[in-house]
């Protein structure tokens, strides 16, 4: 874990660690605790420009609080978290908000607003921030539903939805402000193969026919090794290797090895700590 | 002091300072709220309309019972010709605003706790937060207008069929007379008690709305967090009721 050796890249290509002018993400030395015990301590992550970045790791290692550093909804204690270029920890809320405007974001859960239709859920951010007139607003609305298959689902109230739809509905909604950088949280977690396929297709989709940048968090390591660029591994609160997907498979690095395979024996524990087993069950049976 | 104690009065102080600054925030997203008003409406129709037949029904058997305990009083000093002027300044200055106070917080308040609550615990103001769109101004201000105006619409329903219910038992079953009844209840009552029934309503509407949103706003985002928050809504909504029914009756004495 902790000192688990960290992978470098030998050979610098397109897909290797970003130049700093490229990065539209980048997370530098980051540090980040809760009540005291540290999620985060020293992490780098940078995510480049019209690329996909996975960030993989186990159950518990942050990935989803890195995803609230990265859209300002918590700040770091120490290092710097850049989106844009900016040290999102530096900026007021107005700024916070042009910000995440440029930004979109695909909850696991898919966090559509229950109250209101499909239709009304992907037209939500339109309306909040533009005076566009209302039969744009349905031409952009309805263009996004088509681009995820759900045109005919518009008129379905949220609870009507199977998990896939819901979170086909969500990518619609997070991309119909035509976002620069698409955040992805766990978007493969309970779905039925098809649906899976067609989330993956169209993450991969939305990256090269609208060139967003995408920052994908996920432990479906075939998934998204299947259509990242550069994957960053996660443990212990800091990256333990990255790469590309074909360099990660490649790695003899035992922490790698053991995540890309799904052992349970390895340098990142199965059990959480406790005491001796079989004295407790033996303390149990007196 | 005990180290409980303190730490409970520590909690106490800190909860109350965190509505405080929920309030201050709540109203400054007010004023952008109001430039929508369909989201205020909606609410209204939300906590208002669909509490009105529970009102009715309150209203209606309060003044009933209203109309025969007072009979029974009157009845003994031989001024039963008094009782619509009694039922009047009972419902106006007291039962009314009161009543309908406690009967929102169970009935729009726990609503209203419990749905922001829920939108909390599926990351739909999170998701709001994301999008830069401000929770505050889209989901807790149009929510607490809306219950800061239906509770004194409410209020006067509540009055209204209370005062049918009192004249209902008092003229039609008692056998009071119905001239005396309105006319007694007319040239007694002063523009002054009306003003103290509306001034409680629009306050504890604002206290009942104000506890109602920050408990949802703040609930723990599991199942049992929202469940707690909804009966702590209950709880405080009724005590700070009754609290400052005492404070501005005195006050306006």
């Amino acid at each position: 874990m902790g000192g688990a050796e960290r992978i470098r890249v030998t050979d610098p290509g397109p897909a290797s660690p970003p130049a700093s002018s490229d990065a539209v993400v980048d997370v530098r030395d980051v540090h980040y605790a809760v009540d005291g015990r540290p999620i985060f301590s020293g992490l780098d992550i940078v995510a480049r420009r019209g690329l996909i970045t996975a960030v993989m790791g186990p159950s518990g290692t942050g990935k989803t609080t890195l995803l609230r550093l990265i859209t300002g909804q918590i700040y770091a204690d120490r290092g710097v978290v850049s989106v844009f270029g900016r040290d999102v920890g530096t900026l007021g809320a107005t700024e916070l908000y042009a910000t995440r405007q440029r930004m979109g974001m695909l909850f696991q859960n898919g966090a559509l607003l229950t109250d209101v239709d499909v239709f009304e859920n992907v037209a939500f951010p339109v309306r909040e921030h533009t005076d566009l007139p209302e039969p744009l607003i349905r031409k952009l609305v309805l263009t996004k539903l088509e681009a995820v298959g759900l045109r005919g689902a518009a008129h379905l109230m949220p609870a009507e939805l199977s998990g896939g739809m819901a979170r086909r509905v969500a990518l619609a909604r997070a991309i119909v402000m035509d976002p620069e950088v698409l955040i992805y949280d766990e978007p493969f977690v309970g779905l039925d193969p098809i649906s899976l396929g067609v989330i993956l297709r169209l993450v991969k989709q939305m990256n090269d026919a609208l060139n967003i940048t995408s920052v994908v968090v996920s432990h479906d390591v075939q998934e998204i090794s299947s259509i990242a660029d550069y994957s960053y591994l996660l443990s212990g609160g800091r990256v333990v290797a990255s790469g590309t997907p074909a360099e990660l498979a490649r790695s003899d690095s035992a922490t790698v090895r053991q995540f890309m395979t799904g052992s349970a024996e390895g340098p990142v524990p199965f059990h959480y700590p406790a005491a001796d087993y079989a004295t407790e069950l033996l303390e149990n049976a007196r | 002091m005990s180290g409980a104690r303190k730490a409970g009065l520590l909690e106490l102080v800190r909860k109350t300072g965190v509505t405080g600054l929920f309030f201050l925030r709540l109203l400054r997203a007010c004023i952008p709220a109001l430039a929508r008003p369909r989201l205020i409406v909606a609410q209204i129709y939300n906590a208002g309309a669909r509490s009105l037949i529970i009102i009715m029904l309150s209203g209606l058997f309060t003044g009933m019972v209203l109309g025969l305990q007072g009979y029974d009083l009157l009845r003994r000093f031989g001024a039963t010709e008094a009782l619509g002027t009694a039922a009047a300044f009972s419902l106006l200055k007291e039962l009314g605003p009161v009543l309908t106070a406690l009967l929102f917080a169970g009935r729009a308040g726990t609503a209203l706790t419990s749905e922001i609550g829920l939108m909390r615990a599926t990351d739909q103001l999170t998701a709001m937060e994301v999008m830069a769109v401000d929770p505050m101004r889209y989901v807790a201000a149009p929510r607490f207008l809306g219950g800061l105006i239906a509770v004194p619409l409410l209020t006067a329903v509540f009055n209204v069929i209370g005062l049918y219910g009192a004249q209902l038992i008092g003229v039609q079953l008692m056998g009071v007379d119905h001239g005396i009844f309105w006319a007694q209840t007319q040239s007694a009552l002063a523009l002054k008690d009306v003003t103290e029934g509306i001034v409680k309503s629009v306050v504890f509407g604002a206290v009942v709305s104000l506890i109602a949103v920050n408990e949802g706003y703040h609930a723990e985002p599991t199942a049992a967090g929202v469940g707690m928050a909804t009966t702590r809504t209950v709880v405080a909504s009724s005590v700070m009721t009754l609290l400052l029914d005492y404070v501005l009756t005195a006050a306006f004495l």
